[in-house]
């Protein structure tokens, strides 16, 4: 607490509107009551926030308690916001800026199909083996690849399916956790 | 103690055992297994209204005027989705309520049934927590709960929407906890030591200090109150309030500048604006005291003192961020300043407040007073001289006439001014009054309307009929939407589009359709004595007071503009004001 020392921190002096976006990671433990996630949801659009990435599950069964994971993309001064307006609904236990807290692990599952023959349905193949996509489906003109990893790389696979007949694309949205021995 | 009773028996049960001594409401289908066990008891007192709307606001005012939980009831369907702007602004004020809607039976819901609508979806955003009870088991522990969190923290309203079949089924009542605790919800009460103590630091070391109090004062209790005069007389610092926050400070304590904000002092704005330290309690730095953010009281460190972490830092970036409750964090502030000094900073800040009385002697609140005309000023004015040293409690309406009440009429006292300030909800005046009425049933109590607003919620006057409630409904009426007029003169060249108030009602004929008493008053002259009649009347009154009708409210802060660029009346004494601040007109 040494805000006395430093020159005020009035807003006035940080031109809020230039503020760069950053994306960040966030993680909200919550339970698991019925209208929870409408809660949630309905916050992010309330308040003009917004939601890039969204994935929800019960985590803990025995006390109805559900993991919320939401990519978002804000200026520091509304990710403030965003986490103390999430923290002020009543069934949410606490919030977790995985990004701002140190490197967490993040993964996302894509079930990508591609319909072709010939040439590009090869080089489907081999690059599906290149980013260890495995093949959940195939019928003799398609592939269902199920591929797992960064948000980056399954950007990044989906990009090269496009010329070699991509159909269509499910993504799981991002699941995260943090590194080392400690829960939250 | 646990006891087998039905959904609707224990409802009544739970209202009995937090202390509900009444509630407002209105029925319907879907909530008559309730209106039953509410007929076969006599400690909670229904007080039936006219419109569900009425039910929240009289809820609101019940609430504010006595710092206790509002009650409503209504029934599925339109009943609920009326009482939705009522939950609204008891949510922008921080008004604790709980409304208890009927919805229809389980299975049936999502059915597109006869009155089913989507309560908890459509009160999700308005409340500050709300319930869809599915089985008789969760009942109890939910209407608890509801109580716990409407009253606790930063207050709010809660929904408890309970459909037909949880009504009629048989279940086991327990009673409320003794310290009711939640596994997710904990408000933060105390705040932290180290920052109060880097505060008070602050505080001993200021020269141009000012403490910006708001509605969190009266949402803490009346023991705040108290606190607020106790520190503000410790340190000899000038004290401003928002809108909501009046009468926590007494207007008639010397260190009170007035209201700050849009339609603030002169005084209160430019304190805000030349302050070096600015210690806020309970406040939430709301657009309409921040004008332009970025020129709002750029010399100042800042202090924020506030139970709901999400306020601070909201519009206003500060310098000690105190999470907590204002009672508590003021009492710890007032025994850090005694354990160093017992002195108020008087030598230290007899420059700041030789300003200040430089700009008091502007006298932004003056207006052109007539003989020939009522002055709308004039007439709060007058009304509070005749009101003085009564119990008296003011609510209002929304527009021009709010802001010359806030201006205008002085409170000495919390819980005493009951106003719609963050959502602004024109017709609020009339119901809020009633609830008023029934918590202090002998006190004097008035709504100061607009004649536009008042119309939104004038059928009222029957529920205030019916209790033999004699509310005051006094009427400045300018036959404009004037705040509207106001906007259109400054902002629209005058053109004022559809804010004339045209084929009024005769307002006094209206009161004697309802079975009230009326009263028309134009002339100055005559206005003290048509006040007393009011006054002396035990009976619902409505006084059409006809002011002038093309009158503005001033001084004031266009939107957009810093603080010291306020607008100020013609009448105001800025001789030598103005050399030194240039352009205080604009
Ligand atoms: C036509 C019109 C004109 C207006 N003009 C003005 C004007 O000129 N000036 C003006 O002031 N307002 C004006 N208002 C009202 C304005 O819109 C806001 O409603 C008002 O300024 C907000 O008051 P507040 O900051 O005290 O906050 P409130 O809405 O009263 O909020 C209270 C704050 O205190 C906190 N709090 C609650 N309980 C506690 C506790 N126990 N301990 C600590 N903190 C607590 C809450 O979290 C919140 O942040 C106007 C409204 C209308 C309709
Ligand atoms: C329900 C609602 N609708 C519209 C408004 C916008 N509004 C604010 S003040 C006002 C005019 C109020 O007129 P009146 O009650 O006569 O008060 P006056 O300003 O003339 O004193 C209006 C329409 C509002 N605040 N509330
Ligand atoms: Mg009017």
């Amino acid at each position: 607490m040494n805000a006395n020392l430093l020159p005020t921190g009035s807003v006035y002096f940080m031109p809020s509107q230039t503020e760069a976006e950053e994306r960040r990671t966030l993680t909200v433990l919550v339970d698991n009551e019925p209208g929870v996630l409408a809660r949630v949801v309905g916050l992010f659009s309330a308040r003009g926030f917004n939601i890039d990435s969204l994935t929800v599950s019960e985590t803990e069964h025995d006390k109805h308690r559900s993991r919320i994971t939401v990519v978002t993309v804000a200026t520091p001064k509304v990710l403030s916001q965003i986490k103390l307006q999430l923290e002020r609904l009543v069934p949410v236990h606490k919030v977790h800026d995985l990004t701002q807290e140190g490197s967490a692990i993040e993964r996302e599952l894509a079930l990508v199909k591609v319909a072709g023959s010939g040439d590009s349905r090869v080089e489907a193949l081999r690059l599906a083996d290149a980013f260890r996509a495995q093949v959940i489906d195939a019928t003799t003109e398609s592939f269902v690849f199920e591929i797992t990893g960064k948000s980056s790389k399954v950007e990044q696979f989906v990009a090269l399916m496009v010329p070699l007949g991509l159909v269509e694309v499910v993504r799981t949205g991002l699941a995260a956790i943090t590194r080392g021995p400690e829960g939250m | 103690m646990a006891e087998q009773m039905t959904g609707a028996e224990m409802v009544v049960q739970a209202l009995i055992d937090q202390g509900v001594e009444h509630m407002f409401g209105y029925p319907g289908g879907a909530v008559l297994p309730i209106y039953d066990a509410i007929f076969q008891q006599d400690k909670v007192r229904h007080v039936l209204v006219r419109h569900e709307q009425g039910a929240t606001h009289m809820a609101e005012g019940y609430a504010r005027s006595t710092g206790k939980c509002g009650v409503v009831l209504v029934t599925s369907g339109p009943g609920a989705t009326n009482a939705v702007t009522g939950l609204t602004d008891a949510l922008l004020d921080s008004i604790p309520l709980v409304c208890i809607s009927g919805q229809v039976a389980t299975p049936l819901i999502g059915s597109d049934a006869f009155q089913e609508c989507d309560t908890v979806g459509i009160t999700r955003n308005c409340t500050k927590h709300n319930y869809l009870v599915k089985s008789i088991e969760d009942l109890p522990r939910i209407l608890h709960e509801a109580f716990y969190i409407a009253t606790s923290g930063r207050p709010g309203p809660v929904v408890i929407d309970i459909p037909k079949d949880v009504q009629f089924a048989l279940g086991t009542y327990h009673k409320p906890q003794a310290r009711p605790s939640h596994p997710t919800y904990k408000p933060q009460i105390e705040g932290d030591l180290e920052a109060i103590k880097v505060a008070v630091d602050l505080m001993l070391r200021a020269e141009r200090p000012v403490f910006y109090t708001g509605g969190g004062v009266i949402n803490s209790g009346a023991e705040a109150s108290r606190t607020l005069r106790e520190l503000a007389e410790l340190t000899g610092f000038p004290v401003t309030s928002t809108l909501m926050g009046l009468g926590a400070y007494p207007a008639s304590g010397s260190q009170w500048l007035g209201m700050l904000g849009m339609h603030g002092t002169y005084e209160a704005n430019m304190a805000m604006h030349d302050c070096d330290l600015m210690i806020c309690l309970g406040a939430r730095f709301d657009d309409r005291i921040t004008g332009r953010i970025d020129a709002f009281s750029p010399d100042s460190r800042k202090i924020h003192v506030d139970i709901d972490p999400s306020s601070i830092n909201k519009n206003i970036m500060v310098d000690i961020p105190i999470v907590g409750d204002v009672n508590q964090v003021m009492e710890e502030m007032i025994r850090i300043w005694r354990a160093k000094t017992n002195q108020p900073r008087t030598e230290a800040i007899a420059p700041w407040w030789k300003e200040i009385e430089k700009w008091r002697r502007v006298n932004s609140l003056g207006f052109t007073n007539s003989d020939t005309i009522i002055k709308p000023q004039h007439a709060i004015q007058r009304l509070y001289e005749a009101t003085k040293g009564r119990d008296v409690y003011i609510t209002t309406e929304v527009g021009q006439h709010q802001m010359w009440a806030a201006q205008h009429f002085h409170f000495d006292q919390p819980n005493r001014w009951m106003t719609s300030g963050g959502l602004g909800t024109m017709g609020y005046g009339l119901p809020a009054a009633i609830g008023v009425q029934v918590a202090h049933p002998d006190a004097l109590v008035i709504d100061i309307a607009g004649e536009a607003s008042v119309q939104m919620t004038m059928q009222e006057m029957s529920t205030a009929l019916q209790y033999e409630l004699p509310v005051k409904i006094f009427i400045l009426n300018n036959e404009y939407m004037g705040m509207v007029r106001q906007w259109q003169e400054l902002l629209h060249g005058g053109r004022y589009s559809h804010s004339y108030s045209d084929a009024l009602p005769d307002f006094v004929k209206l009161a004697e359709a309802y079975g009230g008493h009326g009263i028309r008053c134009s002339d100055p002259a005559k206005l003290d004595s048509a006040i007393d009649e009011m006054i002396n009347i035990r009976k619902p009154v409505i006084f059409d007071c006809r002011v002038s009708k093309e009158e503005n409210c001033f001084p004031m802060i266009p939107s957009g503009k810093p603080h010291n660029e306020m607008i100020l009346p013609d009448t105001a004494d800025i001789g030598s004001i103005i050399d030194e601040r240039g352009k205080v007109l604009v």
